[in-house]
């Protein structure tokens, strides 16, 4: 599904940037769920981002690659409609345009895209209906403005709605347990789970081992300075939490200074 | 240079249609045409040095030598392409400046309310119009002095006390000639009664690619406790001039709503004052401009409260691209004796492009102690993240910025009560984002 080989990436700023991922090698086939832990400023976030495509990075060397295809030299829209999809750790609220409507457009794009035929009003207003069920999203969201005066459990559920509705190939959760209570928690990670099956993928980025309980992955990848500096399976998130990040970046300092 | 030739043009044709009337010269009316070009000789149009017209230079408008245009037949098609569709209406049509009877449509009104051409009412009934006509709008420059020198035609709204106009009046201005630069020099009036509401729709349009002169003056009396709403639109190409200056007095319990959409037009300057003269009336002043290439579009507005308990809501929103101008001036003016007020003031402008450029400049005079007053303007660009969050779920960039953009002038569409028209707008604004 994705493939992420020796990406080098630099954060631009007016001062000349930064390095941020050194070398990174990822791969991540369909129907598994993989997690990316780290210490804040590892460049989890970042990793995300430039899957998905945001602007201010500089990629200095390595590829990303889609189902074979090279997402680096895609506009972000043109990887949402292949299927690329990021829960954003801070939606943005976009006062005067209405989820339905938001969520209408980028639909049909998406389909227009698959070479299948619009939702019409009605055929889309039944299709939400069903997903809202799913999430269980209160229909007096779905006609606010996007993320508007959303609490931040609510601005997380819409993210899993979004995915929900959307139904991508593959999905990079961006620290989607910040800022939620143990309640909007489960509800968001049911979304999550409810939404994985054999054909699609999960990346889930966090910082606390705690959202992994109720998504649990398949692999675990400890980011720390740009690298990933541990790779396992589920039981690593649990001794990352019992040890704490020194445990896996000790060793390789007590190697630096011998 | 351009400025004392350009005024000498108008004063010689001044001069021309007055040997050329009969009786006509010597009606109460032609002593105002004539106390207005003495005052015009006088002001000559406004410069730059005027603290009013600082952002506004209207020399580019003084290269043309208008002429006023003469009556040309459009098909019912040419005019069908301005009329908002499903909009059940009255209409009044002026090609080049002249009403057009074979065009306009008014529907049988109650009994007591005119809606005629200014030429007419002048012609058959003059005493409906002597004494309001000057009156509220004053000659405070050379375009207004201008307009009343020249005022033969326009729309005149006479409504009694308790009346209610069906449907909207759309006042549909077309101008244009093939090889002929056009001025026309609409003067409207509009009076109400007691109890009595009509809501108008104003809209301005080209009819060709030669530049234009719209110089329009229109003088609103609101009754005690009548309501008048009016939309304006203005859609002329991208060559054409447009002035115009809207004056609107307001008796007791009564309320003023006026919208200023500009889309069209290369300059545009509009003069929007509200004088809010007894108790308790409400004036809502609501603009929306989008412009692009070297267009320039300065709305000055003045919200004049003279008496107690009143209340004024004004929003503007603009968003610029290209080589755009905009300019805006807010006055709100409360005086010793309004005390109570409550007045609201608000203008935000969106950058498209690092080469437009907006002047913005909210002022606020109060001479009362006990009132609410507040202003806020903003300038911005497009939210980055916002345009990325649309385009990470699969919008593209083009469709993402016209979807805040729209977004961004939601606050005034919100307020646009008849349908209709919203969807119009609505359309309209998208099809200039394309």
């Amino acid at each position: 599904m994705l493939t992420v080989k020796d990406l080098f990436v630099r954060v631009e700023s007016a001062d000349g940037g930064k390095e941020i991922l050194k070398g990174i090698n990822l791969q991540v086939n369909a129907g598994e769920v993989h997690a990316i832990m780290g210490p804040n400023g590892s460049g989890k976030s970042t990793l995300a981002n430039v899957i998905a495509g945001k602007d201010g990075y500089e990629i200095t060397s390595g590829e990303v690659t889609l189902e074979g295809m090279d997402l680096l030299d895609m506009n972000p829209e043109e990887r949402a409609r292949e299927g690329v999809f990021l829960a954003f750790q801070y939606p943005v609220e976009i006062p005067g345009v209405s989820n339905a409507t938001f969520l209408k457009t980028a639909l049909n794009e998406i389909r227009k895209h698959k070479g299948m035929e619009e939702l019409d009003a009605m055929n889309f207003l039944k299709f939400m209906r069903e997903k809202m069920k799913v999430v269980g999203i209160d229909e007096k969201l779905i006609n606010r403005p996007v993320n508007q005066g959303f609490s931040g459990g609510e601005k997380k559920r819409n993210e899993i709605f979004q995915l929900q509705m959307l139904q991508p190939k593959l999905a990079v959760l961006d620290e989607t347990d910040s800022g939620l209570d143990i309640d909007a928690l489960k509800i968001v990670s049911a979304g999550v789970n409810l939404f994985r099956n054999k054909d699609n993928a999960v990346i889930v980025v966090t910082h606390y081992q705690r959202l992994l309980n109720y998504i649990v992955p398949d692999f675990v990848h400890v980011l720390v300075d740009g690298r990933i500096v541990k790779s396992g399976g589920k039981e690593l998130a649990l001794e990352l939490e019992e040890k704490g990040y020194d445990w896996v970046t000790i060793p390789e300092t007590a190697v630096a200074t011998v | 240079m351009d400025n004392i030739r350009t005024k000498e043009h108008y004063l010689a044709e001044f001069k021309a249609i007055e040997e050329s009337m009969n009786g006509e010269a010597s009606s109460a009316f032609h002593q105002l045409r004539k106390n207005a070009i003495d005052k015009f000789d006088e002001m000559g149009f406004p410069t730059v040095k005027h603290e009013d017209w600082k952002y506004t230079n209207v020399n580019a408008l003084l290269k043309y030598d208008f002429t006023h245009g003469s009556s040309i037949k459009l098909t019912k098609k040419e005019v069908e392409q301005f009329l908002i569709k499903g909009l059940a209406e009255n209409l009044i049509v002026f090609v080049n400046g002249n009403y057009s009877s074979e065009h306009s449509y008014i529907q049988k009104q109650d009994k007591g309310i005119i809606i005629e051409s200014l030429k007419d009412v002048l012609k058959n009934n003059p005493e409906r119009v002597l004494g309001h006509i000057g009156k509220y709008a004053g000659m405070e420059n050379g375009f207004t002095a201008l307009n009343t020198a020249f005022a033969k035609e326009g729309t005149v709204i006479i409504i009694p006390d308790n009346a209610e106009v069906k449907s909207h009046i759309h006042i549909l201005n077309i101008t244009g000639e093939a090889g002929k630069h056009i001025i026309t020099q609409p003067r409207n009036l509009i009076l109400t009664g007691k109890n009595s509401i009509v809501k108008i729709i104003e809209s301005y349009h080209s009819l060709s690619s030669e530049e234009n002169l719209v110089n329009a003056v229109s003088e609103i009396v609101v009754g005690e406790n009548s309501f008048v709403e009016i939309y304006r639109l203005q859609q002329e190409n991208s060559g054409s001039f447009h002035i115009n200056r809207t004056q609107a007095v307001l008796g007791r319990n009564s309320t003023f709503t006026h919208y200023s959409v500009t889309l069209g037009g290369g300059l545009v300057r509009n003069d929007t004052n509200v004088l809010l003269n007894d108790e308790n009336c409400t004036g809502n002043l609501y603009g929306l401009y989008l412009t692009e290439g070297n267009q320039h579009v300065d709305n000055h507005t003045l919200i004049d409260h003279a008496k107690p308990h009143c209340q004024s809501n004004e929003m503007y929103k603009g968003v610029l691209n290209d080589s755009s101008r905009g300019v805006f001036n807010g006055k709100v003016f409360v005086r010793e004796d309004a005390q109570k007020t409550n007045a609201y003031q608000s203008n935000k402008a969106i950058l498209l492009a690092n080469t437009a450029t907006i002047d913005t400049k909210p002022q606020l005079e109060i001479y009362a102690d006990d009132v609410k007053c507040s202003h806020g303007a903003a300038i911005g660009q497009l939210d980055d993240e916002a345009v990325f969050y649309l385009r990470s779920r699969g919008i593209g960039a083009e469709h993402a910025k016209r979807v805040l953009i729209r977004a961004f002038a939601n606050d005034i569409f919100e307020t646009i009560e008849n349908e209709t028209f919203h969807e119009h707008l609505n359309h309209l604004v998208f099809e200039k984002l394309g």
